[in-house]
């Protein structure tokens, strides 16, 4: 009886988890794609994506669910990198300029104030939030670029002489991140430098949650009302961890975009956040749960997928546009199914714990009785 | 401690919430290391006299309160619960405030963890300190310890059993170094036994240490097995204080019910007939939160009005609401001794029964409607009736003239003071929106109806009007009430048997020509055998 019970809450804990990794291995073998193959773009996939995933971490610990504001965190490294192009600023110092221009820790606070009016509902503010960013961040590198704000680089404007192009060549940073410490282990390449900038930001996740300041997100997270009445300044820790969140976007994007070697001025932002969100939920993270692994994990599984779905789709009903129709139809089909399956989970767990006060079950209240009794043994 | 003056004094405090009192004119004071038992009904100012005592915003909100609050002779005036906090007040809530996902431990230091200073303190301050995990846990157990009782540390909240939960919370209050005061407020309601009497030794093992308690609970017993002196709260005012030596949970009782006005019975001396049985209930479970049904029998005859008391959040609510299925409940219910399907509202509606529910405005009403839609809707949608056909039998209408007709009839019976059927709900004063609850509950023509707080938030003349209607109902149509109400002289007045609620149980069934004393004694959660246990005492 407790078995089955155990069994059913273990598939429902790793449902998404476990579906994906059966798609998945059911594609690779009809993409006829070689392992080696699949490894290398896995190595460049995890280097690419893995930060910006991991962004989405500190506010799943503080209750404020996948924050899909991170966009706004893209949007400011882009802003970075746009004026990193501008000042001709090339290399690794190009990336560390745009890093640091801090355009993020004030789309942070902006983002952790409106959620903080919005609580319980962060996600979808969190959504509709990025959407009104996206009309200023489009106002100023539209218009205002060239225009109010002087640009050097006339390669980057518009013909029309203000404004930024559609696309930009990152030439000048392309993959310096990655090239910095490339090593070549056997028939792969791994770009050393960008995971250890991964490696550093899972230590500091670690590390966080050790701090004051992280068990005080854990608290406000599990429950705002019982932290604040224990003095915990509820809105102050939530706005930390969305300004947390926003930076790390921010950097993510950057390294993304690095990889990536050019940049879609006004698209590259659009899905940032849906990807990053599919990832850490294929990895088996929830709403309220997240760990270091489901972020790796996920990353692995989703891409391993958009690897070989269009090779998939290519040679079996040869269209490769059918893998790209899958990618959209599973990222928002996972999130979709995640987010039903966790309030289908919160509202059977409510029932589970009051059970217990229930007279028909009433082997709850003598185990509870006998727990009290041996206390007063001692 | 030896010989002092008075850690805590209360000194003549009133408070009115918009011109209704509340409290009036409570002294009391407090010794280190004594444990005060504060006793009354609901409503009586308990739960006022704390928020003033912790500085609670809502009492600033409010008007604030006349008289002082003195810890050790200093006047102290706090702005908010923290402010009590640091002067040495503790409290342990009624509810949990435990975070369910941290440890004992974790729960324990909440907010004032150990810490050990990092290197990024000089830049953000003293929030990146890392936890000294190994102190805190150090500080949790030294806390277990004087509490005298067996916790697990590393334990998580959310699988511990109620009573543990209990323990954690009065350790965090004992673990900060200046409390001298602690309040606990019915710690015991959600304990089993065995529980309750670990939890009254740790309290005295507190109270030696020097610590001041004030212990509110509706369990008289133990205040008089813990408790040096008792204050019994009565409509605002303190009836009482004295010390327990030689008073009974008897006469506590009789101080906490008893009123200065006889009640009146409405059918004095009338010899009453009922019927064969028309609901029985056995085994009733209810999760109603707040409100939990734990195991409920009994039944009704036709043309009886069965009464509930009890007092707030032992689950008197959850009765009706669980067997309208309102909320989610289980257990054998039988009407004319046929099953009823439980949490299928719309069932419970067709088989006859009908539900005047205790909120008002979120169940009861269409608040933005106008009279005759409130008043024929639960007939419209479960019988059919006020309807009429066009166009043979494809569409069925509203047949408004029905209605208004319906609705004049009522308002003219209850006499509902309104300006014409078409107004809207929401303009109507309680008492008035009471009646319309219960012309629409009477529209449906039930054979069994439930009644649940009719009179909760009526001013005194209405409630009258209301009583009388749900008699004269009763007298009229035989129609079998069952109706739910914490105030005790209301279901005295009408009803022909009154059943007392505690802990999601029935303590006893009493007539309504009981003593107060009697009824008292089922609150304070002594039922049959409390009351034996008291007789041997």
């Amino acid at each position: 009886m407790s078995g089955t019970k155990s069994l059913g809450r273990f598939l429902t804990e790793y449902a998404v988890v476990i579906i994906f990794l059966l798609i998945t291995v059911a594609a690779i073998p009809s993409s006829g794609l070689s392992i080696q193959y699949i490894v290398q773009e896995m190595i460049t996939r995890l280097g690419r994506n893995t930060f910006l995933v991991l962004a989405l971490l500190l506010p799943i610990y503080a209750g404020m669910g996948l924050n899909f504001g991170m966009t706004l965190g893209a949007m400011s490294g882009q802003i970075g990198l746009i004026l990193a192009i501008n000042f001709n600023i090339g290399g690794v110092e190009g990336l560390a300029f745009a890093a640091l221009l801090g355009t993020a820790v004030f789309m942070g606070w902006i983002c952790g104030v409106v959620l903080n009016k919005a609580k319980g509902r962060e996600m979808v503010t969190g959504y509709m939030l990025a959407f009104f960013i996206n009309g200023i961040y489009q106002l100023i590198v539209l218009y205002m670029m060239g225009f109010v704000f002087p640009i050097r680089s006339s390669a980057i404007l518009l013909s029309r002489g203000y404004g930024i192009r559609n696309t930009l060549n990152l030439e000048i940073v392309r993959q310096s991140l990655d090239n910095f410490l490339m090593l070549r282990l056997g028939e792969y390449t791994v770009p050393v430098a960008t995971f250890l900038v991964i490696a550093v930001l899972c230590v500091f996740v670690v590390w966080f949650k050790k701090t004051k300041l992280g068990q005080d997100m854990r608290a406000v997270g599990h429950d705002m009302s019982v932290a604040d009445s224990a003095g915990v300044p509820v809105d102050r820790t939530r706005i930390i961890a969305i300004i947390i969140s926003t930076v790390l976007a921010s950097y993510g994007q950057i390294i993304f975009l690095q990889n990536m070697g050019n940049m879609a001025t006004y698209n590259a932002h659009d899905q940032t956040s849906f990807f990053a969100v599919a990832a850490i939920l294929v990895g088996g993270a929830s709403v309220k749960k997240a760990t270091i692994p489901n972020v790796l994990i996920g990353v692995i599984l989703l891409h391993v997928l958009f690897v070989v779905t269009p090779r998939a789709g290519q040679n079996l009903f040869g269209s490769a546009m059918i893998g790209e129709y899958f990618r959209q139809f599973i990222g928002y089909g996972v999130i979709a199914f995640s987010l039903v399956l966790y309030a289908w989970r919160a509202r059977k767990d409510a029932a589970w714990s009051r059970e217990g006060l229930r007279g028909s079950s009433s082997g709850a209240v003598p185990a509870a009785a006998a727990a009290g009794g041996e206390g007063s043994a001692k | 401690m030896g010989q002092q003056g008075p850690l805590l004094s209360i000194d003549h405090i009133s408070k009115e919430f918009y011109g209704n009192v509340v409290l009036n004119d409570v002294s009391f004071e407090l010794k280190a290391g004594e444990i005060l038992g504060l006793v009354g009904e609901n409503g009586a100012g308990k739960t006022t006299l704390m928020h003033i005592l912790f500085g609670m915003p809502v009492i600033a909100d409010t008007g604030g309160f006349k008289g002082r609050i003195c810890i050790d002779g200093q006047e102290v005036s706090f702005s908010s619960p923290f402010d009590a906090l640091d002067a040495g007040i503790g409290m342990v809530h009624q509810e949990f405030s435990l975070i369910p996902g941290f440890t004992t431990t974790e729960n324990i230091v909440l907010n004032r963890e150990s810490m050990k200073p990092s290197i990024l303190n000089d830049v953000f301050g003293d929030r990146m300190s890392i936890l000294d995990r190994q102190d805190m846990k150090k500080r949790a157990e030294a806390a277990i310890e004087k509490l005298g009782v067996k916790l697990d540390p590393d334990m998580l909240v959310s699988e511990m059993p109620v009573g543990h939960k209990q323990f954690t919370e009065i350790a965090r209050e004992i673990t900060r170094s200046k409390t001298r005061i602690l309040v606990l407020d019915e710690p015991t309601a959600v304990l089993a036994e065995s529980e309750a009497e670990v939890l009254l030794k740790a309290l005295r093992k507190l109270a030696s240490l020097g610590i001041a308690i004030i212990f509110i609970s509706h369990r008289l017993h133990e205040v008089t097995e813990v408790a040096d002196r008792v204050v019994v709260l009565r409509d605002g005012i303190a009836i009482k204080d004295t010390p327990v030596a030689g008073v009974s949970v008897r006469d506590i009782a009789s101080w906490m019910v008893g009123r200065s006005v006889a009640t009146e019975r409405v059918s004095e001396g009338e010899a009453r007939e009922f019927g064969p049985e028309i609901l029985s209930v056995e085994h009733l479970w209810v999760d109603m939160p707040g409100e939990t049904v734990r195991d409920v029998s009994f039944s009704v005859r036709k043309g009886e009005i069965l009464g509930f008391g009890g007092l707030a959040g032992q689950g008197k609510l959850g009765i009706p609401n669980g067997i309208m299925g309102l909320f989610q409940a289980g257990g054998v219910v039988r009407l004319h001794g046929k099953d009823v399907p439980l949490n299928e509202p719309r069932t419970a509606l067709e088989i006859g029964m009908a539900f005047v529910s205790e909120d008002r405005r979120g169940v009861g009403l269409l608040l933005d409607e106008s009279l005759k839609w409130n008043i024929a809707f639960t007939a419209m949608q479960i019988q059919g009736k006020y309807l009429k056909t066009i166009l043979g039998g494809l569409f069925r209408i509203r047949d408004e003239a029905e209605m208004r007709k319906l609705t004049e009839e009522y308002i003219a019976m209850l006499d509902v003071k309104c300006t014409s059927p078409s107004q809207k709900a929401k303009e109507l004063s309680g008492g008035n929106q009471q009646k319309i609850c219960l012309a629409k509950a009477f529209a449906v023509k039930p054979d069994l109806l439930f009644v649940s707080e009719p009179t909760r938030g009526i001013d005194v003349g209405a409630k009258k009007l209301v009583l009388d209607t749900i008699h004269r109902y009763n007298r009229d149509y035989g129609t079998t009430i069952v109706m739910v109400s914490s105030e005790l002289e209301e279901l005295r007045s009408i009803c022909d048997r009154i059943a007392i609620v505690d802990e999601g149980k029935i303590a006893g069934i009493l007539p309504p020509t009981a003593e107060l004393p009697e009824f008292g004694l089922l609150m304070s959660g002594l039922g049959a055998n409390g009351s034996q246990e008291d007789l041997s005492a």
